[in-house]
């Protein structure tokens, strides 16, 4: 199609200009949240994280020591240096509270009552004032702190704010939630694939038709019998829970795949004496990898991600929180203004769903090709 | 017991449990109770083969059956009690809740959710895949835009928290009425109504793969002949996007947009770590869940509706694969 007319230059570059543009305006958000969470926290309220690269100008606040005080004729002059022997560049300064940054580096700013200061850019000071200093003085100046990149977000919420038990807690939710649904979705899927019995087509339909039952409904009802039998909130109802409502997906998913596979094989084995078990285990499961690895990504990515259903069935006690939970429910609220805690904990969150995401990209695509496609 | 040594075990003992039941089932089945010896061999081969599909579905059965069928059910007849679920009230939690501001605006906003979304949604991932096709580092950028769908709905709510902060240091939109000149940062999750279509641009960021990957394969699918002879004919490539792709892959929009459609009735991650529901935000999901475990009667109405809503498409879904396997 390349050479083909009615391709022009110009069309094709427009083409390409247009996807680097949505790609860019796809990616600017996650990118955003990356950088900030390896920003210090005062950085990230000071400039953009599209400035991040570059010194930041921060505000501070310095006490001029009063006691270094001598006479020079009628005033009472202090001298020395804001950074007390640190480092550093100051780029305005100011007296007043009210007015921080009144005067740039180098200059004198006139302060009330006949003082003066005068900043120089390393921080060296000159105090005036007519009156006898009695408590010190305090100076206003801002600098350029240059980039701060560190762990220490990643460090403060998976050590000091338990996102470490609720990354486990995530963990624990999903293992079992994703491989128990598979198994007993795969003998479902053989069944209705290639056993021939009374109501097939009827239990096929079905399972289409709960393909879209909303989760909202299962709540309150299962909920109540969970407590009715016992389990009550706890992580044996989650796996439960999240394996009855993947099963739709699993057995369509699944059973898609089997119909396809060549009906040769399967009547071969039967003919030379082979049970359905044995041809569902030798023959029919080791072919369906792809389906089956496609389904456990989705049903991965699903429980990893979920919220609703851990708010539901776990119990609301901070041990057993999810990181689902513990962002939305206790993060957003207790540390609602701290960007730099709120960007690292989302990156945890999503940073094993990327990995899963980047490396089975092809079993997603065909498992999403395979269930909506057909 | 840690809950990972818990999770473990179980993994051993469901997933042993399942071989265990489905080889012993057969077993039982083959050997104790049709054993093809005795006096008529081939019969009981027979029925021991009407009897198997059962022993595979059972447990499928079983749980959809508990899991998805029985809520329904369940459901409905929950919703039609008081609060504390022991005074009969029929109709009176519907009755009650069509007459709640609240319902009526979740329910406005749900409805442009649903109009809006799937349309945004299908449109971005239908003008990625034909710009992308045949591009030499196509795959690189689907990939790309496919991404969000790996991130929570949580994770992505926080991600665009970012992109909204009502702080001109930290928000981008803000940052970007700033260098317009703007003095005030504007918190946009605050304005009404817009704040809607600012928390539904989520939604499509996240659903934009989806339709593209599904909306990409079709658009391969095309047979090529189609394509020349239009081109032959002095079609310009917004024809043949139009009147020659557009037209072939109508069926998978279709799919693609009632598929999204379905995802925006159950979504409420997104409002509810957003605003809360606040500020005229709430849709059908979040509504719900500010009634789950303080009015269940209330709850499971809501959950209804929303079911109500769905059943249409659920209609159409289950018609669409009869037709499929005649």
């Amino acid at each position: 199609m390349d050479n083909i007319a009615g391709t022009k230059p110009a069309l094709t570059w427009a083409v390409n200009l247009s996807v680097i543009f949505l790609v860019v305006l796809w990616l600017i958000p996650t990118v955003g949240l990356l950088v900030s969470s390896f920003r210090d926290r005062d950085q990230i309220s000071a400039s953009g994280w599209w400035l991040s690269p570059f010194a930041v100008e921060q505000n501070f606040q310095a006490k001029i020591p009063a006691g270094e005080v001598r006479q020079d004729g009628a005033f009472f002059v202090i001298e020395g240096n804001i950074f007390s022997g640190g480092e550093g560049e100051v780029i305005r300064f100011g007296g007043a509270r009210s007015n921080p940054t009144a005067a740039a580096a180098g200059e004198t700013a006139e302060l009330t009552r006949d003082r003066s200061l005068t900043v120089q850019e390393n921080g060296d000071f000159v105090y005036r004032s007519p009156a006898e200093i009695k408590r010190d003085p305090s100076v206003y100046y801002s600098t350029a702190t240059p980039p701060d990149f560190s762990l220490d977000n990643y460090q403060t919420i998976l050590f000091s704010n338990n996102m470490d038990i609720a990354f486990i807690n995530t963990l624990t939710v999903t293992i079992p939630a994703t491989i128990i649904p598979i198994l007993i979705a795969a003998f479902a899927a053989y069944a209705l694939a290639w056993m021939d019995f009374a109501g097939r087509g009827l239990l096929i339909a079905v399972v289409v038709g709960l393909l879209v039952v909303p989760l909202q409904l299962a709540l309150v009802p299962l909920l109540q019998f969970h407590n009715k039998i016992g389990i009550g909130q706890s992580f044996l109802g989650i796996w439960m829970a999240h394996t009855g409502f993947g099963l739709p997906l699993a057995i369509y998913l699944l059973r898609n795949y089997m119909v396809g596979l060549p009906r040769d094989i399967i009547e071969s084995a039967k003919v030379d004496g082979a049970t359905d078990f044995q041809v569902f285990t030798k023959i029919v499961l080791p072919l369906s990898f792809p389906a089956l690895a496609s389904f456990a990504i989705f049903q991965f990515l699903w429980t990893w991600n979920d919220l609703l259903v851990a708010k539901v069935f776990l119990p609301s006690n901070a041990e057993s929180w999810v990181m689902t939970v513990k962002i939305a429910d206790d993060l957003l609220g207790s540390r609602g203004g701290d960007w730099g805690i709120l960007a690292s904990a989302a990156f945890i969150s999503i940073a094993v769903p990327l990995i899963v995401f980047f490396t089975m990209q092809r079993y997603l695509v065909r498992g999403l090709l395979a269930g909506s496609v057909k | 017991m840690s809950p990972l040594l818990q999770g473990i075990l179980t993994v051993v003992l469901g997933v042993g449990g399942c071989v265990g039941y489905f080889f012993l089932s057969n077993l039982i089945l083959d050997k104790v109770i049709f054993p093809p010896r005795a006096d008529n061999p081939g019969q009981n081969i027979n029925r021991a083969n009407l009897v198997r599909p059962w022993l595979f579905l059972f447990p499928a059965m079983a749980a959809l059956g508990l899991y998805l069928v029985y809520p329904v059910v369940g459901s409905f007849y929950r919703s039609l009690f008081n609060r504390s679920g022991e005074e009969f009230i029929g109709l009176g939690n519907y009755t009650t809740m069509f007459a709640d501001d609240g319902f009526r605006i979740a329910f406005f906003n749900n409805m442009l959710w649903v109009l809006f979304v799937p349309a945004a949604a299908t449109f971005f991932g239908l003008l990625v895949a034909q710009l992308t096709d045949r591009m030499k580092w196509g795959n690189i950028a689907k990939s790309l835009i496919f991404m969000p769908m790996a991130i929570s709905f949580v994770g992505a709510s926080l991600i665009w928290k970012f992109v909204y902060a009502n702080n001109a240091d930290i928000g981008l939109i803000n940052a970007i009425r700033d260098f317009f000149g703007a003095s005030e940062p504007l918190d946009v999750l605050q304005v009404r109504f817009w704040n809607n279509f600012f928390l539904m641009f989520i939604l499509v960021w996240i659903q934009t793969g989806f339709a593209m990957v599904i909306l990409s394969a079709a658009l391969r699918g095309i047979p090529e002949e189609t394509i020349e002879a239009a081109i032959i004919d002095g079609a310009n490539p917004f024809q043949v996007f139009f009147k020659i792709k557009v037209p072939q892959i109508m069926g998978t929009i279709v799919v693609v947009w009632t598929t999204i459609t379905i995802l925006v009735l159950k979504v409420f991650d997104i409002v509810y770590t957003m605003t809360g529901g606040n500020f005229g935000t709430d849709i059908l999901p979040s509504y719900m869940m500010s009634y789950m475990f303080r009015d269940d009667g209330r709850a499971t109405a809501v959950a209804f509706v929303i079911m109500i809503v769905v059943l249409p498409v659920m209609i159409w879904n289950i018609r669409q694969a009869r037709a499929e396997m005649k």
